[in-house]
């Protein structure tokens, strides 16, 4: 059934324009970069963008960086949120149902395949950033945020568990897109809920006066990936992050499998 | 042995009652219609033989195993191919491709091959062959509602379950599909069949169901159904005499309009309703013996029209038809 959710996706138009959606983000800044002659202030734009022109790696780091904010959370809303309600506003709901398809199972195989598909959008952007910035700046040992010096090899991993930091981060958001989407018949009435909800998260953890409940917000943590180019590595947001994405997964999937299972099928 | 057996089967939406107490058995390699109005419940039915909608009491066996306890390996819904309303598809996706795909969507893994194989088989039986590799975007109403047929077919199912299949389609497509339905029938597949065409389901199948304000009002062959209420019209040579006759029997009601045309002496047609326990054959003897000529005797066969309109029209004053068990 797995195999079959990928056939799928590989087959359909809208995932060829999402994956063309991530090549073009991070290529497009190196080209912008490459024919300006202005340099970025540090500081200024995205984290590590002042850095591109000394390392082509810092590229790839930017456009993760870029796509966190939003359009990682909408591509990913777009997904989770027609997981479910993609099918059942289609009427292939029914069908995979009595094929059967077990509910649980289906629920299990749509979380994999969403997240997945948010997996190779990340990946994109990586290897995008990583060829784009490495053709135009090189590629060498990497400057840590802390002025120490990472050897290419090492970069490259911590480049890559930035990169599964960020779709953790997203994994989490799934699930509850997920959730919506079993609840209503309409998917972009599911993904607009899914992507709603992360910008109010966004928007709360912005307000200073709600600090209490901002360690439990899903975005709170979303940039700590930042912190693996630091030496020593800084854990301590990462290890925040990764609890808080954890907790979101369980809780919702958990909720989303109780509701579904039980639920009237009658679209 | 019972394919499909529904037993007390309610569904609640709030207030409202969707499915009433029902009792129904399909024996293996019957063809049943399932009639009914719309907003009869047939389709809350259908989707809970299904497994799709949870029923409020009652149970659903198929195969003697509950729809609603899934045990793993013994999950019934594997004998069962169903059109549901639609048929629906991932219309971005060719004919041939959507079959494998939900081919492969379920069952086990070591029969994957095995599945696979059915496609193109059953797209043959659907006539899709050539059509099988066209986006399903593409496809009209009546290939849509083949391909869903044959996507039913997958599987070799015990059971078919089908809500009105024959929808969309020309007169040929219909009659190509009654006969596929039929010979199914006939080799031991058990198909359910949901319509409003009273004419399809009269030619096609071999028990009837009338589904009304979500109770079984009738139960009964499609020829049982028309005689239930079913009069005979007598020819005769004195209307008059006749009608005399027919009178002085009890159980029987000449109705009104050739009541009052019947003349003495002048030959007249009479409708005649039969009450229980009469026969024409008697009255005919009854007729002949008191000198009445009778040129025919012929039996009005109600249409299966009247009969579900009277069954449905007035849920709580009709009475129950049954010849089944």
């Amino acid at each position: 059934m797995y195999r079959v959710e990928i056939a799928k996706a590989v087959r359909r138009w809208r995932t060829w324009i999402l994956a063309a959606g991530f090549v073009a983000i991070p290529t497009l800044f190196v080209v912008a970069l490459v024919l300006t002659s202005e340099q970025p202030e540090p500081g200024e734009g995205p984290p590590f963008l002042a850095l591109v022109e000394i390392n082509g790696v810092f590229a790839s780091l930017v456009g993760l960086s870029v796509i966190q904010p939003f359009f990682l959370p909408l591509a990913t809303g777009l997904l989770a949120g027609d997981a479910i309600a993609g099918e059942s506003s289609g009427g292939t709901l029914r069908y995979l149902l009595v094929r059967p398809v077990g509910r649980l199972r289906l629920l299990g195989v749509k979380y994999a395949s969403v997240v997945t598909q948010v997996f190779a959008a990340v990946v994109i952007v990586a290897l995008t950033g990583l060829a784009a910035g490495g053709l135009a700046y090189g590629i060498g040992p990497l400057p840590t945020l802390s002025g120490t010096t990472l050897a290419v090899g090492p970069a490259l991993l911590r480049l890559a568990g930035a990169a599964l930091y960020l779709v953790l981060g997203m994994a989490g958001l799934v699930a509850v897109g997920l959730l919506f989407s079993t609840l209503t018949d309409s998917g972009p009435g599911a993904t607009a809920a899914t992507v709603g909800i992360y910008i109010v998260m966004e928007v709360l953890d912005a307000l200073p006066a709600l600090r209490i409940i901002h360690p439990y917000l899903l975005s709170h943590h979303a940039q700590a990936f930042v912190d693996l180019f630091r030496s020593p590595i800084a854990l301590d947001g990462i290890t925040r992050g990764v609890i808080v994405d954890a907790g979101y997964i369980l809780v919702f999937l958990v909720l989303t499998a109780v509701l579904f299972n039980r639920k009237d099928v009658t679209s | 042995m019972s394919v499909l057996a529904a037993r007390n089967l309610t569904k609640h939406y709030g207030d409202q009652v969707v499915v009433d107490d029902l009792n129904l058995t399909v024996e293996r390699g019957e063809l049943y219609g399932f009639l009914g109005p719309n907003g009869a419940g047939k389709s809350t039915t259908i989707r809970m033989t299904l497994g799709l909608v949870f029923p409020t009491s009652g149970s659903i066996e198929v195969c003697d195993v509950p729809v609603f306890t899934r045990v793993r390996s013994g999950d019934p819904l594997r004998l069962v191919g169903a059109v549901v309303e639609e048929p629906a598809f991932w219309d971005y996706l060719s004919g041939r491709r959507n079959l494998e795909l939900f081919a492969r969507a379920a069952g086990p893994p070591e029969d994957r091959t095995a599945r696979l194989a059915q496609v193109g088989e059953v797209l043959k039986m659907v006539d899709l062959e050539d059509a099988g590799r066209k986006h399903v975007k593409a496809y009209s109403h009546g290939m849509r509602q083949r391909l869903g047929i044959a996507r039913a077919l997958l599987g070799a199912p015990e059971l078919l379950v089908l809500d009105e299949p024959t929808n969309g389609l020309d007169p040929q497509g219909m009659r190509e599909v009654r006969r596929l339905l039929r010979r199914l029938a006939d080799d031991g597949v058990t198909v359910f069949v949901s319509s409003h065409l009273l004419s399809e389901v009269e030619t096609m199948c071999d028990r009837v169901g009338v589904l009304s304000s979500g109770r079984l009002v009738a139960d009964a062959t499609p020829s049982s159904l028309r005689r239930a209420s079913g009069s005979v019209v007598f020819e005769v040579d004195d209307g008059g005499v006749a009608l005399g006759i027919l009178r002085s029997l009890e159980g029987v009601v000449v109705e009104g309009e050739a009541a009052a045309e019947a003349s003495s002496g002048a030959p007249a047609r009479l409708r005649v309703r039969l009450g229980e326990g009469v026969s024409a054959a008697r009255l005919n003897a009854a007729l002949v013996g008191g000198g009445v000529g009778v040129g025919a005797v012929i039996p009005e066969r109600q249409r299966l029209e009247d009969a579900f309109l009277s069954l449905t029209e007035e849920p709580d004053s009709h009475e129950w038809i049954s010849n089944a068990g």
